[in-house]
């Protein structure tokens, strides 16, 4: 069967340039979205860290901490950092989920056998990751902030809830799991971070991953140590 | 040497595929990849069967046609290295080889291992190139660039088009090959004028063709027949950051949302 | 038929200039109503439609890859010419056109060559502009190198990937075309049938290549662009998918062929290393440059070539042509080869190799400059033999490589058939009977962006066009010729694959109308390949059906054009009784084994009439005369 194509042109639909969309639609947009919102997370999660420190200088310390955050601006520090760290994890996750969403789509039928080179397992399990350490975040406000889920909580006894709270095993556990996956998803991410706001170098790659891996470290061994150290009774 | 070939076949776009299993009997190291599926052909095509439908056309690594994922790789698994230019000696005797189309949205299947491409096509028509109309250039000494300039963006233009990366990619994301185009001509003065304009219009316009997002994973570069480098896609979302905050300074107001 | 090559009057510096001058314009708000169709989309295809769409014409462009990018014209390694005497050696428009009128062994046309070397010129400008990211020196300003027995520094290059980048830049070009609605890209369409009414090229009819569907499409004029034949030896340089078909079917529709027999065997090639070999990958030209070529003195010498003193090496370039040594053009260097081979003194598991050496070059110049230069056909080589040419010397032969034959065309590159125009390798080019390395992208460019724009205006403002109605009986033949040969051989269902005859093809050519030939040889061969044709034609399997996706029809398709060439380049190369370039006649040799041309007989172009199948085509002359450049024994000693 012979058919005959038509002798005048129309621009073909598909090439013509498009109007891009706005910066927040484009996929690099959302990424950068996930990288600042990520920043803000990973500065929070350092921070938080330093002040937990505390905890080893004994109650009066731990507690003048915990009025301090609260007192801070009379009070209002504490609400913007909370402000801020909400949109953050709002933000931050609904671009997860839409690029999720975007990079499902785009391969409808996988390979049957497929090998990894050059990603790791951290790198393939932000997803997961990200949603455990999420989860873990919601228990931990209802443990330590609101205490709902706490045995004997005290308000305003940083020192006691916390020691209180980690002496039972399985929390302390769930902890030191969460921990582990809070880790990997920034050892990943952190690296991420720099590629995605365009700041890596080839220069200083090796640099940036090394020192995703050092600050994942220093933030999993660091957190870990605080139900360790309540179990072995180090912290009373 | 003999091999077993475990085929994806699929006669077109809508048909239903499945894998088929053939055996490579006197398989010689010296064929390349290619070469083997010639010989399994021309036997298949005698025995009445239809051959499997597979791109190529230089044979030597330059055009960007062929491309299949063998055993979980893309153009197999030797580094930098096309699948026409793969040897039948990086197998060893009674392997198994799984050989599989790329596999992406974008790149629907049009035959066997053979799949439609032309979404690449579409990303370059956005902007990937330089308005430099022809009869109006200047002398071709008249702008110096340093040398490590043009021997960067060589390594960029080196890419052949052969989607690879969209291929390993866990995400399907085309982000290294429209990042080694944007770097290649971002890097030149030449491609100057238009360098805001070419990103937001070639970014929009591969989102639109349905690719995957980038996570940085890094399989894209390990995947590259030519070893482009994922720096470059870092040099392309800051690019286009700073292109997508300093876009319409003329239309008061409206700098964001408009290419 | 007659051949009139209407090359402007008046001094050959001022020709284009002034034809350009004279030449008719198309309005600017008119030229959106021709509609022009290009076949090919490579350097001359692919520029030349963009240029073309630039100018406001209404483009349509097929290629049979999946993309315009992928044209063969991307392989291209070496460089590309162009007279711009950036290194201040002596270089100029005239030594460029008097180098490639010698180098083509006075056999080209002087007026096109002179016109070549001149826009020579702005090619480099024009890319450079485009992003091209040729290479450059540490100030900052475009390299050179010497290449292909060029004296001058002329050539540009961009690693070895020269091609590549070149296309890019025009399929960049191309590509913004096809964003503005100005170009009609159909890739994955193979050109089955040219279509010709009332004795001017109107339309084609294609083949999709997904659907198998045939489509026709008409215009005010057809642009061939199809790049040149050299698969017709089965195993050449080229990419696979090369063939001869769009430039046959215009042949038999009324095109004159040119010199079919001046087919070059390039000199540096990986040798042959088994039946099942598919394709013979080039090794740049430019290698030439730092390598040295050798085999040993004696005989059958099978030592490894690390352990052969060198005493005992003959660098034999090096000793047959002191001045020009390993850079001896590819005809001269390719035969060289072939006679040490013959004598017995090859090497390489099949005794058909010479060595390309690296020791002294890695010496003089250190590793890092080696691989600076030469770093990824190193690689290329590596990948392919498994052996590492910094440690052991590259074995290499010669292989088919370019065709200087083509379709004839006049000055304005227009075929003998009105309003068919024929750009780059796929026109008998300006490279007379063998082409100077680096010279074929140049002669690429140069049609297709800086002379095509013009010439098509001159043709298309001098006729008048009314539209060509659909059921035309030329349109409906065109149509039917082509369904009637695909259902036949779909129908044969023989018992041979197409390669076994396309490689039996291959054989006899290579054999008798390669880098020797001689009557004996060719009357054998052209007594051979009718019957070869009848066997394929009644035994050939072509498995699967029209309607799909079929790549064995696609290839049963070419190779049965390549079935007839085949027959054509021998009777040329028959007819064609001295040597010149490429086409040495055993016959015809100097006291030294050199070419001996016959100015006074042949210094002609041999133009061939089709006059029906299985009847001896006509042999038309268009004679050449040399008023810039005087007719001289081409010695590179
Ligand atoms: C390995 C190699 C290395 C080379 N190196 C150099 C070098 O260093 N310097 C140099 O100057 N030259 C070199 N050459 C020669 C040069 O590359 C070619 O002569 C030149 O690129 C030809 O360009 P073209 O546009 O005429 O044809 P091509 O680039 O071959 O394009 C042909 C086009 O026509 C299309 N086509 C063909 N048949 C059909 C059909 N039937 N229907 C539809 N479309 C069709 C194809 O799809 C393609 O788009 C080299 C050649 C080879 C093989
Ligand atoms: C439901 C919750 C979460 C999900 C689904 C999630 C998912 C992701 C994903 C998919 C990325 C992108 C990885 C990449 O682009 O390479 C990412 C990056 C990141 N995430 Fe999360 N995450 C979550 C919560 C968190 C939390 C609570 C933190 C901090 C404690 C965090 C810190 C980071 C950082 C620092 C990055 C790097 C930014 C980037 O990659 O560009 N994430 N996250
Ligand atoms: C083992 C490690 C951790 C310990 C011991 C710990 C301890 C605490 C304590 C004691 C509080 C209450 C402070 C107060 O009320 O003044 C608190 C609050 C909080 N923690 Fe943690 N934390 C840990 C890890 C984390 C991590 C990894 C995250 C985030 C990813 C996180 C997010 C928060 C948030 C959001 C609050 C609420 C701050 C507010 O009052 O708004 N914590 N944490
Ligand atoms: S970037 Fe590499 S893998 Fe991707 S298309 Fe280009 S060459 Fe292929
Ligand atoms: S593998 Fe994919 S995720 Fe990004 S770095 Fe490469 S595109
Ligand atoms: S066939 Fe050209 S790159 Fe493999």
């Amino acid at each position: 069967h012979i058919i005959l194509a038509v002798a005048a042109i129309a621009p073909r639909e598909e090439a013509r340039m498009l109007p891009a969309p706005g910066f927040v639609r484009s996929s690099i947009g959302r990424k950068v979205i996930m990288a600042v919102t990520g920043a803000i997370l990973f500065g929070f999660v350092i921070g938080h860290l330093i002040g937990n420190l505390q905890v080893y200088l004994g109650p009066e310390a731990m507690n003048g901490y915990g009025a301090f955050l609260r007192e801070v601006f009379h009070g209002a520090g504490l609400w913007i950092v909370r402000a801020v760290l909400l949109a953050a994890v709002i933000l931050h996750i609904w671009a997860a989920t839409s690029l999720t969403l975007q990079s499902r789509a785009a391969r409808p039928v996988g390979y049957r056998q497929q090998k990894w080179k050059e990603s790791t397992y951290a790198s393939r399990t932000m997803r997961w990751s990200g949603v455990i350490v999420f989860a873990f975040v919601v228990y931990h406000l209802m443990h330590f902030t609101f205490g709902n889920v706490h045995p004997s909580f005290i308000e305003g006894d940083v020192y006691h809830n916390f020691v209180a709270g980690f002496r039972s095993v399985p929390v302390s556990l769930f902890y030191i799991f969460s921990m582990i996956l809070l880790g990997l998803h920034l050892r990943h991410g952190v690296w991420s971070m720099f590629q995605t706001l365009g700041v890596s170098h080839p220069r200083y790659l090796r640099i940036a991953h090394i020192g995703a891996w050092i600050f994942a470290a220093l933030i999993v061994i660091g957190n870990i140590f605080f139900p360790l150290a309540v179990l072995a009774g180090f912290v009373k | 040497m003999r091999v077993t070939l475990k085929v994806w076949r699929q006669k077109d776009a809508k048909a239903e595929g499945r894998f088929v299993t053939y055996e490579a009997s006197e398989v010689n190291p010296e064929m390349s990849f290619l070469e083997m599926l010639d010989v399994v052909n021309e036997s298949l095509a005698l025995e009445g069967e239809d051959p499997i439908a597979f791109d190529h056309d230089c044979r030597e690594g330059i055009c960007g046609t062929c491309g299949v994922v063998i055993n979980g790789r893309p153009h197999g698994p030797r580094e930098r290295t096309t699948a026409c230019q793969l040897h039948m000696r990086s197998f060893s005797d009674g392997d198994v080889l799984t050989i599989e189309p790329w596999r992406a949205d974008a790149f629907p299947v049009v035959r066997d291992l053979v799949v439609d491409r032309t979404a690449f096509d579409r990303i370059m028509a956005a902007g990937g190139f330089v308005s430099a109309t022809i009869g109006g250039a200047q002398d071709g000494n008249t702008i110096p660039i340093p040398k490590e300039d043009s021997d960067l963006a060589m390594d960029a233009a080196a890419c052949i088009g052969c989607g690879a990366c969209v291929a390993a990619c866990p995400n399907a994301s085309a982000m290294l090959f429209t990042a080694a185009k944007i770097s290649h001509l971002g890097l030149l003065p030449q491609g100057q004028p238009e360098r805001s304009e070419r990103v937001r219009s070639m970014v929009a316009r591969m989102d639109a063709e349905g690719f995957g997002t980038c996570t940085n994973h890094g399989e894209c570069e390990a995947a590259c027949p030519k070893a482009i480098r994922v720096e470059f896609i870092a040099r392309m979302n800051a690019d286009f950051v700073r292109a997508k905050f300093t876009a319409g300074r003329r239309e008061s107001g409206l700098a964001e949302g408009n290419g | 038929m007659k051949l009139d090559a209407r090359v402007p009057s008046g001094p050959i510096e001022k020709k284009w200039e002034k034809h350009r001058f004279e030449m008719k314009l198309v309005n600017p708000s008119n030229k959106r109503r021709y509609s022009i169709i290009v076949v090919g989309s490579g350097l001359a295809g692919g520029g030349g439609a963009a240029a073309m769409a630039e100018l406001g014409y209404n483009v349509r462009c097929f290629c049979y890859q999946d993309s315009p990018r992928r044209a063969h014209s991307i392989a291209a390694q070496g460089g590309i010419n162009a007279a711009k005497n950036y290194r201040n050696d002596g270089d100029s428009v005239r030594r460029l056109f008097y180098d490639t009128v010698k180098g083509g062994d006075f056999r080209a046309r002087e007026a096109n060559v002179y016109r070549l070397a001149e826009v020579s010129v702005n090619i480099i400008d024009q890319c450079v502009a485009q992003g091209v990211p040729f290479a450059r020196e540490y100030g900052g300003l475009l390299d050179n190198r010497s290449f292909g027995g060029a004296q001058v520094s002329r050539t540009f290059y961009a690693r070895g990937q020269t091609g590549q980048q070149l296309l890019l830049g025009a399929y960049q070009a191309l590509e913004r075309q096809i964003g503005l609605g100005q170009v009609a890209m159909y890739s994955r369409h193979e050109m089955q049938e040219l279509i010709v009414v009332d004795g001017r090229a109107r339309g084609v009819v294609v083949r999709d290549m997904v659907t198998g569907e045939l489509e026709t499409h008409l215009a005010d004029a057809v642009c061939l662009a199809t790049g040149g034949y050299g698969n017709v030896f089965y195993l050449a340089t080229n990419a696979k998918g090369c063939n001869t078909t769009a430039i046959w079917r215009a042949y038999k529709k009324g095109a004159a062929f040119a010199n079919p027999c001046f087919t070059q065997i390039h000199p540096t090639c990986i040798p042959v290393t088994g039946e099942y070999q598919s394709k013979l990958t080039l090794m740049s030209e430019s290698l030439r440059n730092d390598g040295r070529i050798w085999v040993p003195k004696a005989k059958g010498d099978k030592r490894p070539p690390i352990e052969i003193p060198e005493d005992e090496r003959d660098y034999y370039l090096e000793r047959m042509y002191p001045t020009y040594g390993n850079l001896a053009p590819r005809d001269i260097a390719s035969r060289a080869a072939k006679r040490v081979c013959d004598e017995g003194r090859g090497v390489g598991p099949t005794g058909r190799g010479v060595y390309l050496d690296f020791k002294d070059a890695i010496a003089r110049l250190g590793k890092r400059k080696i691989e600076e230069n030469y770093g990824n056909l190193f690689e290329m080589y590596q990948r392919i033999t498994d052996e590492n040419p910094y440690e052991v010397p590259m074995c290499i032969y010669p292989a088919s490589h370019y065709t200087m034959g083509g379709l004839w065309v006049d000055y304005d590159l227009m075929s003998t058939i009105p309003g068919l125009f024929v750009l780059g390798e796929a026109n008998f080019s300006d490279h007379g009977a063998n082409r100077l390395g680096a010279s074929a992208l140049m002669q690429g460019l140069g049609d297709g962006y800086f002379v095509i724009p013009h010439t098509i205006g001159n043709y298309l403002a001098r006729e008048k066009f009314s539209p060509v109605p659909d059921d035309h009986p030329e349109v409906v033949a065109a149509q039917e010729a082509v369904a009637a040969r695909t259902k036949r051989l779909l129908a044969i269902r023989g018992r041979r694959s197409v390669t076994s005859f396309h490689r039996e093809l291959g054989k006899i050519l290579w054999e008798h109308c390669g880098m020797e030939r001689n009557r004996k040889g060719l009357e054998h061969a052209l007594g051979q390949l009718p019957g070869l044709r009848e066997e394929f034609w009644k035994n050939v399997n072509v498995p699967g059906s029209g309607q799909e996706l079929n790549q064995s029809l696609e290839v049963a398709g070419r190779v049965a054009d390549f079935l007839e060439l085949g027959e054509l380049m021998c009777l040329d190369a028959l007819e064609r009784d001295e040597s010149c370039g490429c086409h040495f006649r055993t016959e015809h040799q100097m006291a030294d084994g050199e070419a001996k041309r016959d100015d006074q007989k042949f210094c002609h172009v041999a133009a061939w009439e089709h006059t029906g199948d299985g009847r001896k085509p006509n042999r038309h002359v268009e004679p050449l005369t040399y008023e810039n450049v005087d007719l001289a024994v081409r010695s590179y000693k």
